[in-house]
């Protein structure tokens, strides 16, 4: 079943709290991952990887350098599981 | 008339009788490789988790780190060298085609006439090589047999290269396999995905420098680096997020067939020795392993480095050597590495 945009960006927000320890709510659509969220590469390779699973989706590493923003990874997943 | 044909007696078991070690003689700190990287001690502790890596002195040849490596693991094991049956030397720093490093070993130790052969499964390359050890043991081929993980990859990085080359150690961790009555080496679950083959890889290949020599035209391949070296030499490359992403996803579930093939639970497991990669991947393995909180773990890369094929015999030797783990203690081992060569063991500990 297709999550819906609000889903993932919970979702999301609840991968990140836990590989960072960030509080949910600082996890907003327009942060960006490294300059707002200090979230390096490596890391950000957890929050795919895990997501993919969670969300039953495939997000190509040469596609994970344009997710700058939450935003953008929220809309990537909502596209990727249609 | 079918012919049929005798096999050896088959043994029920075989077992690590030792292992041993030999690292490179400089513990290099990270400060004195940050310069042409442009980075700090900080950036790379943070990210690695290293704080020193190995380097042989210049003398000190990929021979030498294997024979010491293997000389005490030979001495602990009470196995004396003429004993071996078989020797295997897994690396990808010995540069030359043939012969075999594991046949200059097999010479300088004294086991002349072993058989001897190298195999090239970069940081799996240890836990291939045990899976040989362990079948020829218990099919009867070999009664005792010795394996070495050697690296010298200071010949093979560039100082300039800010992917893969400050991880790197020189050194050698080694195992003498032999009978057991019972199966203290468990099954093997390896495998391999080069469609990853460029995620590290070697930026040159031998016959570019042979072709130029003889005046004919390179081959045309796929650009694999986005960062091309300024080295004449090949060098390695990585592309750091694609393996850190493929070993978190792939790992955790080799970890559980792995266990689940030798009859166990995460929960049995005292030791996890991990290729020494990064700290992080270590880290994050653990995080979703379900391994017991007490597990004791193999964190050599913070002192010796990322030493490719050496690292798992390093961390084994180390733990076993400061009393971290035991003699009898259930030890789970996965390499992991170039051409997502992979290969996972539970082995109880010499």
């Amino acid at each position: 079943m297709a999550h819906s945009e609000s889903e993932i960006l919970e979702g999301l927000a609840e991968i990140v709290n836990e590989e960072t320890g960030l509080p949910t709510d600082a996890v907003t659509a327009d942060k960006s991952f490294t300059d707002d969220l200090d979230i390096d590469s490596l890391t950000m390779m957890t929050v795919v990887s895990v997501a993919e699973e969670k969300f039953g989706v495939t997000i190509p590493d040469e596609d994970v350098k344009n997710l700058t923003t939450v935003g953008d990874a929220v809309s990537f997943i909502a596209q990727a599981q249609a | 008339m079918t012919t049929t044909l005798r096999l050896n007696e088959p043994i029920p078991g075989s077992r690590i009788i030792a292992v041993g070690g030999s690292r490179g003689e400089n513990l290099v700190p990270n400060d004195d490789i940050v310069g042409p990287i442009n980075s700090s001690d900080e950036w790379i502790t943070q990210r690695t988790g290293i704080k020193t890596r190995a380097r042989a002195d210049e003398g000190t040849t990929i021979l030498d780190l294997a024979a010491r490596a293997a000389e005490d693991a030979l001495a602990r094991s009470g196995v004396s060298a003429a004993d071996l049956d078989a020797v295997i030397v897994a690396t990808v720093t010995h540069f030359e085609q043939t012969p075999a490093l594991a046949t200059l070993l097999t010479e300088r130790l004294g086991a002349t006439p072993a058989a001897a052969f190298d195999i090239s499964a970069a940081c799996a390359g240890y836990c291939y090589g045990i899976a040989q050890a362990d079948a020829l043991v218990r099919a009867g081929t070999a009664e005792h047999v010795l394996v070495v993980g050697v690296e010298r990859m200071s010949d093979f990085i560039d100082p300039t290269d800010r992917t893969i080359s400050f991880l790197l150690g020189d050194g050698a961790g080694a195992a003498v396999v032999g009978r057991s009555d019972t199966p203290k080496i468990g099954p093997t679950v390896w495998g391999s995905d080069g469609s990853l083959a460029g995620a590290i890889y070697q930026t040159r290949p031998w016959l570019d420098y042979r072709r130029e020599e003889l005046g004919e035209p390179a081959p045309e391949r796929a650009e694999l680096a986005e960062e091309v070296s300024q080295m004449v030499s090949p060098t390695l490359r990585q592309q750091g997020p694609t393996v850190f992403k493929w070993v978190i996803t792939n790992i955790p579930k080799l970890a559980r067939r792995t266990i689940e093939a030798a009859g166990l639970t995460p929960q049995d497991i005292d030791v996890f020795v991990p290729h020494q990669a990064n700290m992080r991947i270590t880290d994050q393995l653990l995080k979703t392993m379900g391994l017991r909180d007490d597990v004791v773990v193999g964190r050599d890369i913070a002192d010796t480095g990322n030493t490719s094929a050496a690292s798992i015999p390093l961390a084994t030797e180390r733990l076993l050597r400061e009393g971290a783990a035991k003699s009898g203690d259930v030890a789970l081992q996965i390499g992991f590495g170039a051409g997502m060569a992979f290969a996972g063991q539970v082995v109880i500990l010499p």
